[in-house]
């Protein structure tokens, strides 16, 4: 019976098929380490975000007269409204975090490299849409932050010669930040990005699952047809959609259920953390949900010291490094788009840091640490120092790719494993 | 084709190792409950915020009405949890006529519970003289119309005064009662509700309930 | 890898000490499951503040079902604004003439311990002071030519910033050794540091008043998530067996 209706299904459409290509018999190297989770993470958080959001819609008014009484009334009125709420505001930087470290592990072990390019290019397209996702949804419940915080990044238009200031006008809709503006964005927030994320995130696996995962240590678990010998090729059934083309090595374990099962004790970690914060600390500190922003907005006085959330202050601080209005939002997307070209910037041809010169090491962890400071000077009040700070940082943030860039084309390597080490 | 089924890769065809299959057997069944009840924990809130907040409790809030000024025939319209309440003081004769017709109702005794048990007589109220119902028709949601001095008697022989649904014609008579042969298929609704004293109602709760 | 988590560690609660005050906040040891501090709090605020502060997003019978008090109680003692119990804790002071009369409109105070937190409060509401050049004649240490009132000063009597002689280095100087009241206040200044450690409570409370529920209910989901975690690891030694 059973059977019966699944291969009447399967008649009709690959419901097992992609299942099996795509998620069970998905061979996956098994030296993938816990840095390879935040993806898993990351969708986990995506969903989140989405069905939270869906349920946050229903009790939000999006008016500049009533979206701040609204999410009042979702923490006070809306049984359990609060859990939605705190859910959603904790996810946010959750997703970021994950993000990052995501990122950052590609930057490690190299999986930006041919032929990941596209691969990579995806996933910044995605972090891209992720930033204006979380920035206008940050304006939604309208306090002292949402709107000054777009009162900032919107006047960054202002910045484009000839056409800017009437860009910025067309953009909030209104002479200043307005209910116009917030409805709008809440539009964008609610239908259109979302939208726009979900297909890249499908396009970012799709392409994945063409060319392969990465592994730490870089080597290519699939190799061309016929060039192994049997006892070398994997025991486990891996989707002939793989095993047409490649032979693929013993070194590969099926996803489902030794890469998810792997994945879900990560997530029971990463669970834990974010209930903590969920229940006991959704503030965590003001950094998740900033202290001025339970404050209505008022747009006859600013907050005393304006930051935008933790995850956009690495490159605030670039912004406000750079003493030309102009020029500092050229250098904050230049910052961007430097990391999207990373592809085409590192030259060499070794993916993981274990086999790469020392050099590369240090420039990737110097890089991290520039990143991680940076954001502490965009996220403090201004001081002298700190100007000076943040635009040493903002050229260390450009060297590392410059040295990568110098360095990579006849790097000093170290041989790189015929197979996964043990 | 390839095998077409989840456990393709139970490692079983990993052939050398011995398997302890119980042991896999009962984990993954042990998991997979745990987890479940994970997913009806994560429902709740879900679920919950779907109930009417603090805000629908306090406007759908027992309402309290002032029946001293109701002239005898009159009827009045409150409003208790944003629906149409009626109030009607009832004269003599009408409670009187409400005998004659039962023959031509669907249920003359209030059988269908469509009332707290106190109403459930003849006159379907707490107190004879004052009839208090929720103005919707039973049958799709309409507030029925009510008509006197013969308008109802066109619609009804003999019933000189009724409610009457103009979206798809039922007829109801002075007590909320549903005649034969209309779409509705029961009763108006008679509210919960008691007097706090003789000249004041309260709507929304009855004695001994609260 | 590991040296740039102990890096992350390492600078992460640097940023937590970014930003304060010029004045040294006291620390609010505030008890929300104290309820009859937070009653106390809430007659304070019904008393002293509503007049020209709102809590317009909370309703008073949430307050009073949080707090133990029953609702016809709560009406009765602690309600003196709108009909029903289930309003929201407004007054009727229009906002233009509030505006005309203190310089800016009264802020609301539903959110104001998370906007301020509970120290700042706590040292904000005793730190008021005589100073004639002020148009209440107070100022604050806390909230600089601040445009309200000492309202509390019935209960505190009026504090003046006190100078006390000291003997430093041989000479007589005289030493600023903080805020005394002059004693016409109905509390002694014990008791009055203890009905403000009330009244901010209440405020922390109206901030958030699912907080309790959200430490009870967490504490069990950290259990389950515990619970799943040991299944989960188990079962995925149990397949990864054979792997390694």
């Amino acid at each position: 019976m059973w059977k019966n209706l699944l291969d009447w299904i399967e008649y009709r459409i690959p419901m097992m098929r992609v299942a099996n290509m795509h998620a069970i018999q998905y061979p996956a190297p098994r030296n993938m380490n816990f840095w390879y989770v935040f993806g898993f993470l990351a969708t986990i958080v995506l969903v989140n975000q989405i069905v939270t959001g869906i349920w946050l819609t229903m009790s939000f008014e999006p008016s500049a007269e009533r979206a701040f009484a609204s999410v009042e009334y979702i923490m006070r009125d809306v049984e359990y409204g609060w859990i939605l709420r705190y859910m959603h505001s904790t996810g946010a930087s959750a997703f970021f975090i994950v993000v990052y470290l995501h990122m950052f592990r590609g930057m490690m072990y190299g999986s930006y490299q041919k032929p990941r390019e596209l691969l990579w290019l995806f996933g910044m397209f995605i972090y891209l849409a992720l930033m204006a996702e979380a920035f206008m949804g940050y304006v939604l419940p309208w306090g002292q932050m949402s709107y000054w915080g777009a009162q900032v990044i919107v006047s960054l238009f202002g910045a484009i010669p000839v056409i800017g200031e009437d860009l910025v006008i067309w953009i909030q809709g209104d002479y200043v930040i307005s209910g116009a503006t917030l409805n709008r964005f809440f539009a964008l927030h609610v239908i259109a990005l979302p939208l726009v994320i979900v297909i890249l995130v499908f396009l970012h696996i799709v392409a994945l699952h063409e060319v392969g995962s990465n592994n730490p240590d870089g080597v290519e678990v699939k190799r061309p047809k016929g060039s192994l010998k049997e006892e070398d090729k994997t025991k486990f059934a891996m989707h002939e959609y793989y095993t047409k083309k490649y032979d693929i090595i013993d070194d590969v374990v099926p996803f489902f259920p030794h890469i998810v099962l792997k994945d879900l004790v990560a997530f029971c970690v990463f669970l834990a953390l974010f209930c903590y914060v969920l229940f006991f600390n959704p503030e965590m500190g003001g950094y998740f949900l900033e202290h001025p922003n339970f404050e209505i907005a008022n747009p006859l006085k600013t907050p005393e010291h304006i930051f935008p959330v933790w995850y956009f202050t690495p490159f605030y601080a670039i912004l406000k490094a750079v003493p030309d209005k102009l020029g500092g939002v050229i250098a904050m997307f230049a910052a961007i788009i430097a990391l999207a070209l990373l592809p085409w910037i590192d030259r060499g041809k070794v993916r993981s840091w274990r086999y790469r010169c020392g050099l590369h090491k240090w420039n990737l962890l110097v890089f991290a640490g520039v990143f991680i400071f940076l954001g502490y000077l965009g996220g403090t009040p201004q001081e002298n120092w700190k100007i000076i700070a943040s635009q040493i940082l903002t050229v260390m943030y450009f060297g590392f790719f410059g040295l990568l860039w110098m360095y990579s084309k006849n790097e000093n390597t170290k041989p790189v494993p015929e197979r996964i080490t043990k | 084709m390839s095998k077409v089924s989840a456990d393709a890769n139970d490692s079983s065809e990993v052939a050398s190792q011995p398997q302890d299959n119980t042991r896999r057997r009962f984990l993954t069944v042990a998991t997979s409950v745990v987890g479940a009840a994970g997913v009806v924990g994560v429902a709740i809130p879900f679920i919950g915020s779907w109930n009417p907040s603090a805000k629908a409790r306090a406007a759908g809030a027992d309402v309290e009405v002032d029946i001293s000024k109701i002239e005898p025939g009159q009827l009045i319209r409150v409003m208790w949890r944003s629906k149409p309440v009626w109030i009607v003081r009832r004269t003599p004769e009408l409670l009187a006529s409400l005998a004659n017709h039962e023959d031509q109702l669907k249920d003359p005794n209030s059988e269908v519970e469509q009332q707290p048990a106190f109403a459930q007589n003849r006159y379907r109220s707490l107190k004879e003289e004052y009839l208090v119902l929720v103005g919707i028709c039973t049958h799709l949601g309409c507030s029925p119309q009510h008509l006197k001095d013969g308008a109802f008697e066109e619609r009804v022989e003999g019933v000189p005064e009724g409610f009457f649904c103009p979206c798809h014609g039922s007829k109801f008579d002075m007590a909320g009662r549903v005649f034969e042969n209309v779409p509705a298929p029961s009763n108006l609704v008679v509210p919960p509700y008691m007097y706090l004293d003789d000249t004041t109602l309260l709507i929304g709760s009855e004695e001994g309930a609260a | 890898m590991k040296k740039l988590l102990l890096i992350a560690c390492l600078l992460v609660p640097g940023l937590a000490l970014a930003a304060g005050p010029s004045v040294p906040l006291d620390k609010a040891n505030y008890d929300l499951t104290d309820k009859a501090s937070l009653q106390n709090g809430a007659k304070l605020f019904m008393n002293y503040c509503l007049g020209c502060h709102q809590q317009q997003y909370q309703r008073y019978s949430r307050s009073f079902e949080d707090m133990g008090v029953p609702l016809e109680m709560g009406q009765e003692y602690l309600q003196f604004t709108g009909e029903k119990v289930t309003d929201h804790v407004t007054n009727t002071m229009p906002e233009e003439s509030a505006a005309k009369w203190f310089g800016a409109a009264p802020p609301d105070l539903t959110l104001v311990a998370r906007v301020r937190g509970a120290d700042w409060l706590y040292t904000y509401l005793r730190a008021f002071y005589a100073d004639d050049s002020r148009p209440f004649g107070v100022n604050n240490k806390v909230f600089k030519d601040v445009g309200m009132p000492h309202v509390l000063q019935e209960l505190q009597g009026l504090p003046r910033e006190t100078h006390e002689k000291r003997l430093i280095d041989g000479e007589m100087v005289d030493q600023y050794v903080g805020i005394k009241s002059d004693g016409t206040g109905e509390l002694s200044p014990e008791e009055y540091d203890a009905a403000v450690l009330d009244l901010v409570n209440y405020l922390v409370y109206v901030g958030e008043p699912a907080r309790l529920e959200a430490e009870s209910i967490g504490r069990w989901v950290l259990v389950f998530i515990l619970v799943l975690f040991v299944f989960v690891y188990l079962l995925k030694k149990e397949y990864w067996r054979d792997v390694h």
